[in-house]
């Protein structure tokens, strides 16, 4: 008899089904362990959420007031002789993987993540495991990060040569995560930094547990005197509308990984696209995967079908796709919410 | 290569014409001769020919890149453009950012394209040890201007009017001289900056057509802002290649709008040496012309193709030139004198001959007494095998390039007929993970028959509405290509159509485009095959 799968792919969610639990599922169940902040993975409705204890003001800011237990990087707790425990994902703050073992077969899920240390997520953990549950959002040898100290330098030059031309400089990021990535490495010997209202709420919410600089946030009485020369952080659901439109003359920019394409970065009237991701590049999915020494890999979402053909072809392993509702193939479609990821 | 690549980053990082113009001022006023002469060339799709196939570039890319084929191949399909996808999976010490644009060696463009060409040459080992080499040394967005100067395509948003600009600027010639000089069959290999751009050369005037001037299509209530219909001259409005044909030292040269020499591919046109005087030059529409009438515009497809023109072609699908204006007569450049004036000239110049015997036709000029008269005319320009009309100010000159004002075109409403959405492709570039190319089928026997793709016509939000209804019903998927459940109707415009063998459905149609998306209608009341094929002109 064919023994029934540490995780199945069901209707609601990633099931556990030994231990009665979901993983970020994406219809209401009674209780669900959450990897991260991001909407398509912290869905409303369920009775009961387990996540990072720095991820619990997150989606309580988010989802209102829900029942929520948080646990610490690394801390097990067992449920019906299923022991989980939550690792840095390094995707965006409190964001982790989820670690699940079961009489001594282990399985790790990404929710979403990168390798890179941004300076704010806490860095990516490896953790060993017999079958990973993967993103690959940016699964294709297209994609490769540069280093992001690089695209800092290029992100405050371009704040800078802006300011002396005295235009505003306004850079699209998603609330949650990219905003406060870009806000930690602003050089402030520029100018001043304002906020939207979505990116302030989120980002006092994280002031509890980590260090910004000093924002300001964009009201009815911000005065477009004021903002010449400084710099503006504001979703990508900003762009075009009439909130943006005030602030003339100014320069916009967007942070996302989809600007390694040349179309993307023509697209619309965005004058000037930077590559910077918070999920892993190619190579960095690649050597993660590798360093798991798991057999087994299935891929949820992004450049699925292609990457575990991969996987099998050239690496020999075992890999297949699951269907799942987090953001596939996102590029578009997610840049109509800002809060969603890439 | 540098100051090139930087170049062509600033002209692709703007949508603005005035700061495309500056960077290219800015360019032309530093490059060195050489430089400038490939970059006018290059910005007016004159590259040096291809020294390697693609296959070949896609295998040796891959070969240093640790990627396999299927995975390069299906990478391309997603990022749209060979040479970008070349740049991006290579491997690179050179990263996207721009603070570390660090080359190892800096050649200048003209080198880089000297050795280019000198490549056509090399063996096939040398030729790839040469672009390995290349690639390895160049960081990301140098990589891909390369690959883009050895497989052509820059679609960089410049007109060859807003590079002329620019020209103009730096160098302070007139615009319109500089428009003329640049056309023609010139190449960096047979002259220098010097010769084509600052001197002045009687013998290089010789095969040298004029700028086309180029008519608008009408707005709305255009007939109020026309003022006196009297001013007006009208014709039909053909649907051909638009030509130029020269008649100069006893040659004829024939030039089409994209600005290509294409003498060799009208033979026939070598009759009116024997009717036109020297010094002469036409403007008009090549047309099919069998059996003494015009015929569609598929037939000429034939013919454009085509490379060796042979007898039977000739027999098969004859052409004329259907002349409506006169550019130069009697050597001299008459295009300052009013349309009408021209005009009379050139009725004359035809009326004398026996149009049949050279195949050189007149587009007749018609006038109304007022709006409705003309748009009775308009309703019969399908039988009589044109577009529509054309307007054009009896007084006015001859312009250049697109111009508001003295021509316009006014076009028959466009075909229009609902299909159903049977088959979707991811789209190219900017729409890279959006299904946007689009098949559609019309029913036939309870069937439906592909009839007509198209990729244009919807918004943004609705391609993305549309995107996500197609990966939530998705039949099957073949590469970039999914089938998807008939559900969706939508109405598409087109402007011909004609029977065609080498269709599916045995009709082809020409510019077919998403009109708008019919949420109100079943796919049972979508159009048939048979709705289509009674369309076609009797
Ligand atoms: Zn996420």
């Amino acid at each position: 008899m064919q023994e029934t799968p540490l995780l199945i792919f069901n209707d609601n969610g990633i099931y556990c089904s030994q231990a009665e639990v979901y993983i970020d599922a994406w219809k209401p169940v009674d209780k669900c362990i959450i990897t991260h902040g991001h909407a398509d993975h912290s869905r409303w409705g369920h009775k009961n959420y387990i996540t990072h204890t720095k991820n619990v003001p997150i989606i309580k800011h988010r989802l209102g007031e829900i029942n929520v237990t948080g646990k610490d990087w690394g801390e097990t707790f067992t449920i019906n002789s299923v022991t989980f425990s939550l690792h840095p994902a390094g995707h965006i703050v409190a964001s982790s993987q989820v670690r699940v073992e079961y009489k001594g077969e282990v399985w790790v899920f990404t929710g979403d993540f990168k390798t890179e240390n941004d300076g704010i997520a806490e860095p990516f953990e490896l953790v060993k495991c017999n079958t990973f549950i993967t993103e690959c959002t940016f699964g294709l040898p297209a994609f490769k990060w540069t280093p992001q100290a690089e695209v800092f330098t290029d992100i405050n030059n371009w704040w800078a040569t802006n300011k002396t031309e005295n235009k505003t400089s306004i850079i699209f990021g998603y609330s949650l995560g990219k905003a406060q990535r870009i806000l930690k490495h602003l050089d402030t010997s520029i100018g001043k930094i304002y906020t939207h209202g979505a990116i302030e709420n989120m980002t006092n919410v994280l002031r509890e547990n980590y260090n910004f600089h000093e924002t300001t946030r964009i009201t009815r009485d911000t005065t477009k005197k004021e903002l010449l020369g400084n710099i503006v952080i504001a979703p990508p659901s900003a762009h075009g509308g009439t909130w943006i439109r005030k602030m003339v003359p100014y320069v916009t920019a967007n942070a996302s990984g989809w600007m390694t394409f040349r179309g993307a970065r023509r697209r619309r009237a965005i004058d000037k696209g930077f590559v910077l991701s918070d999920h892993a590049d190619w190579d960095g999915l690649l050597k993660t995967v590798k360093e798991t020494g798991a057999e087994k890999v299935i891929a949820t979402h992004g450049y699925t079908e292609i990457f575990s053909k991969y996987l099998r072809e050239e690496m020999g392993l075992d890999a297949r796709t699951e269907k799942t509702q987090y953001e596939e193939e996102s590029g578009e479609s997610a840049k109509k919410e800002g809060e969603v990821a890439e | 290569m540098k100051a090139f690549a930087t170049l062509i980053k600033k002209l692709d990082s703007t949508n603005k014409t005035n700061e495309k113009v500056a960077a290219l001022t800015a360019y032309f006023n530093q490059a060195n001769e050489d430089d400038k002469l490939w970059t006018i060339a290059i910005l007016s799709h004159r590259r040096p020919k291809r020294p390697v196939n693609t296959t070949l570039l896609r295998h040796w890319a891959t070969e240093i890149s640790n990627v396999p084929l299927w995975l390069f191949e299906e990478s391309y399909h997603i990022v749209g453009d060979l040479a970008e996808t070349i740049a991006l999976i290579l491997p690179t010490k050179n990263s996207l950012s721009e603070t570390s644009c660090e080359t190892s060696v800096d050649k200048s463009l003209t080198e880089y394209i000297e050795e280019i060409i000198k490549l056509k040459t090399l063996e096939e080992k040398q030729k790839k040890e040469y672009l390995q080499s290349t690639w390895l040394n160049l960081n990301y967005f140098e990589r891909f201007v390369f690959n883009k100067i050895i497989t052509g395509g820059f679609r960089i948003g410049v007109s060859q009017k807003l590079m002329t600009r620019a020209l103009s600027r730096a160098t302070e010639i007139d615009e319109d001289i500089l428009a003329y000089k640049l056309m023609g069959n010139w190449t960096p290999e047979t002259t220098t900056y010097q010769k084509l751009i600052l001197e002045t050369n009687e013998e290089d005037y010789l095969s040298k057509p004029y700028p086309f001037y180029l008519a608008y299509a009408v707005e709305n209530n255009f007939q109020e802002d026309l003022g006196n219909i009297n001013e007006w001259s009208f014709e039909h409005k053909w649907d051909g290649i638009r030509s130029q044909v020269i008649i100069r030292n006893d040659e004829v040269f024939v030039w089409s709008r994209g600005e290509e020499l294409v003498t060799d591919k009208y033979p026939e046109f070598q009759k009116f040496l024997t009717n036109i005087p020297n010094g002469t030059v036409l403007d008009g529409e090549i047309l099919p012309f069998g059996n003494n009438q015009i015929g569609n515009f598929n037939d000429l497809q034939t013919r454009i193709g085509r490379k060796n023109i042979s007898k039977a072609l000739l027999e098969k699908t004859p052409v004329i030139l259907n002349a409506y204006d006169l550019l130069e007569w009697e050597g001299e450049d008459i295009r300052q004198k009013p349309f009408s004036e021209r005009r009379k000239i050139l009725d004359t110049l035809i009326g004398n001959i026996n149009s049949e015997e050279i195949g050189l036709y007149l587009s007749e000029t018609m006038r109304f007494n007022n709006w409705d008269d003309a748009a009775n005319e308009r309703e019969l320009s399908r039988e009589k095998r044109s577009e529509g009309l054309m307007l054009k100010r009896k007084d006015s000159p001859y312009l250049v390039g697109r111009k508001k004002g003295d021509w316009w075109k006014w076009k028959t409403d466009p075909f229009t007929i609902d299909a159903v959405l049977t088959y979707a492709m991811r789209g190219h570039g900017r729409r890279a993970n959006l299904y946007t190319d689009y098949t559609f089928g019309l029913w036939n026997e309870g069937k439906l028959v592909t009839f007509a793709k198209a990729y244009s016509g919807l918004t943004d939000a609705e391609f993305r509405q549309v995107d996500a209804w197609i990966k939530r019903n998705t039949l099957e998927r073949f590469g970039p290509v999914r089938s998807v459940t008939p559900h969706h109707v939508f109405e598409i415009a087109f402007e011909g159509i004609a029977e065609s063998s080498r269709h599916k459905s045995g009709i082809a149609t020409r510019f077919p485009r998403i009109l708008r998306w019919r949420k109100d209608k079943p796919m049972e009341e979508a159009n048939t095959l048979d709705d289509l094929k009674a369309l076609i002109p009797k």
